[in-house]
């Protein structure tokens, strides 16, 4: 973890070609489905900062999102603030929300820490509707700028290189190390001297900064709308199942987990059978549930598992 | 010796006491004070007494999820994310059976069965792969089952609305001045006897011993031979029949069947599953009851607390729970062993 490997870097170059020419041979259309794998991207890398990195589980970060997405949304409406800058908002907004949600999550841990962010992404999109003058009720708010594919893109997967860059660096250093130590056990962490109450609420503060960006480039991404019905439960069950995809506590994984999440409805949608939107959900859960069970560490760990098997033989 | 002899008097004052004494604790105290503010509260006010028995009616629903979700966190620390979508999956099954011509209570039964055999077959197939290996897999496996399920019944069946017949009818008494219609009356007096049915089994039979024993100490029920690994079958078997009797007392008072019919209802017993103790099945017919109530009360009085605020309302009270006396009230305090 401390210094990146060869192979590592050669992938990151890759992608970063991928990224940097996919904008001159995609379509309007498809460039804005591969920003949304990029939102994705970003929400996955915070919530497995979360749950694979630090060991607490949040099935609510759909939630974040919507703190996010609104935040952009409002700040667009109300005083036509620059929608980068509206980002850096959402970013520092979620992260204080998330640490002051993260200091009641000390008390708890494991399933009560899931029913909890489960019940507080039931819970955001009602509370938009009844401060409906506020926040627009169920009709959403519109920013006042729209953007384009290209606009959407670039500045997307900027982000996303950032906000990777950005975490790669936390979890390599003491930090990174203190929230591993914490998700293999606590008692162990505490007794070696790392302070339980902050990490685990910097890291809850850091996840939910991450969903917040993603929320808001995924308001962009729906024409500049935020609605309660966009923010369900069921982006957040979409989230982790990405994340248990990707495998919990790698970063190299979560680009497929966005992938997966990102692009199965679309590329499912030609698909006969499957190809309702029904269709995607049974997809969705089917695939977790395989993935869970026959490759618990997800793709990244099948990943490692097939590298070291070759080096092996 | 004079003071043993004394100790050793069963004075009256003393059995008295002793009969007391649990009463006595401040849980029961609570409830007492509780029950005892809905009654004076009934009987002044006709509204009151309206809310707090549709408020018993909807809370036996809460309770009878919730004490689905504690069976299972007794035996296996793990919370079904899925339980209200398996709920809300038999309710369409029992609806396919009705279309199919049964009668409603001939449905009902079959469905329980279904529900019996279909929450079996989870435990079996989904989660005892993962059951030894962590919380958060065993809860991504919930969530997939969740996410599975949703496609499924709308596959199935659609999205849109469908509509089943009450199995009690739209008529409505008036005791006084207050008005209870049968639906209530109805959906408490089933879901109260499905919960009593299952504390018959759970106490009274062999299986039900065996059941507690897997759940309470499985290492040495294997050794008097219980078959643990079978009781936990059994057991998301039986959470999902009491899920299977709240979905359908849900779905009347919904008056139409969606995929989301359970989704609000499972944060309802979430909340009443940790105001019980979420290891307490008494803890969570009681929570149920109570959240139930105090919802329809806080609706009816509080004008700030409307019906788009009743589910985060629910989350209020987990919240607050969870950070004041996390071990609800039933629970007991937890020791955390290296």
């Amino acid at each position: 973890m401390s210094r990146p490997s060869v192979p590592a870097l050669v992938a990151a170059a890759v992608v970063a070609v991928v990224v940097a020419v996919l904008p001159f041979a995609l379509s309007g259309y498809h460039q804005g489905l591969a920003a949304l794998v990029g939102i994705y991207f970003i929400a996955i890398i915070g919530l497995n900062i979360l749950t694979g990195y630090s060991g607490q589980i949040s099935i609510g970060h759909g939630a974040f999102m919507a703190v996010g997405g609104y935040t952009t949304a409002i700040m667009s409406r109300d005083h036509h603030t620059n929608l980068v800058l509206t980002m850096l908002m959402a970013f520092a907004i979620c992260f204080a929300l998330g640490f002051v949600l993260g200091l009641p999550a000390l008390r708890f841990s494991g399933v009560y820490l899931a029913l909890v962010t489960f019940a507080f992404a039931v819970s955001v999109p009602q509370i938009v509707l009844k401060f409906s003058t506020f926040l627009g009720g169920s009709g959403g708010v519109q920013t006042t700028q729209t953007v384009s594919h290209v606009w959407l893109f670039a500045v997307t997967w900027a982000a996303a290189a950032i906000l990777f860059v950005l975490a790669w660096l936390i979890l390599r250093g003491r930090t990174g190390r203190a929230f591993r130590a914490i998700r293999d056990s606590e008692v162990a962490a505490t007794s070696s001297g790392v302070e339980l109450p902050i990490y685990k609420t910097l890291a809850f503060g850091i996840s939910a900064a991450y969903a917040g960006v993603a929320g808001s480039l995924y308001v962009l991404a729906t024409n500049g709308f935020a609605q309660p019905n966009e923010f369900g439960v069921i982006l957040s069950l979409q989230l982790l199942v990405g994340a248990a995809v990707a495998g919990l506590g790698s970063l190299w994984g979560v680009i497929v987990g966005a992938v997966f999440i990102g692009l199965l409805p679309t590329v499912s949608s030609d698909v006969p059978v499957i190809g309702s939107e029904h269709g995607q959900d049974v997809v969705f859960g089917l695939i977790v549930i395989i993935v869970i069970l026959l490759i618990p560490t997800g793709f990244a760990g099948l990943l490692a598992r097939l590298t070291r098997a070759r080096a092996g033989a | 010796m004079a003071t043993v002899q004394t100790r050793d008097q069963p004075g009256p004052g003393r059995d008295l006491l002793a009969v007391l004494a649990p009463l006595l604790r401040p849980v029961s105290l609570l409830l007492i004070a509780a029950a005892v503010f809905l009654i004076v509260g009934s009987l002044t006010s006709e509204i009151f007494a309206q809310q707090t028995v549709a408020g018993l009616a909807q809370g036996a629903v809460f309770g009878s999820l919730a004490l689905a979700l504690v069976l299972i966190y007794r035996a296996t620390e793990v919370i079904n994310f899925a339980q209200g979508e398996m709920a809300m999956a038999t309710t369409y099954v029992a609806y396919q059976l009705i279309q199919w011509g049964l009668g409603y209570w001939e449905a009902f039964f079959a469905t329980l069965a279904f529900a019996f055999v279909f929450g079996t077959l989870v435990q079996l197939l989904l989660i005892r792969p993962v059951q030894h290996r962590s919380t958060i897999a065993v809860v991504i496996v919930t969530v997939g089952l969740f996410v599975l399920i949703d496609g499924v019944v709308g596959w199935i069946w659609g999205a849109d609305i469908k509509f089943m017949p009450s199995p009690f009818g739209q008529q409505v008494y008036h005791l006084g001045g207050v008005a209870i219609s049968r639906q209530d009356i109805g959906t408490f007096l089933v879901t109260i006897l499905s919960v009593i049915a299952l504390w018959l089994l759970f106490q009274f039979t062999k299986l039900g011993l065996g059941m507690r024993a897997a759940a309470l100490r499985p290492a040495s029920a294997r050794l008097v031979g219980v078959r643990v690994d079978r009781m936990l079958a059994l057991g998301w078997g039986l959470a999902a029949v009491l899920g299977a009797v709240a979905g359908l007392m849900t779905e009347p008072s919904q008056f139409v069947l969606q995929p989301t019919l359970m989704q609000p209802v499972l944060i309802y017993a979430f909340a009443a599953a940790v105001l019980g103790g979420l290891e307490s099945p008494a803890g969570a017919m009681v929570g149920g009851l109570a959240l139930g109530v105090f919802l329809n009360l806080v609706g009816q009085y509080v004008h700030f607390v409307t019906a788009e605020l009743r589910l985060p309302f629910a989350f209020f009270v987990l919240l607050v729970v969870l950070l004041i006396k996390p071990s609800g009230l039933f629970g007991r305090p937890r020791v955390r062993k290296v």
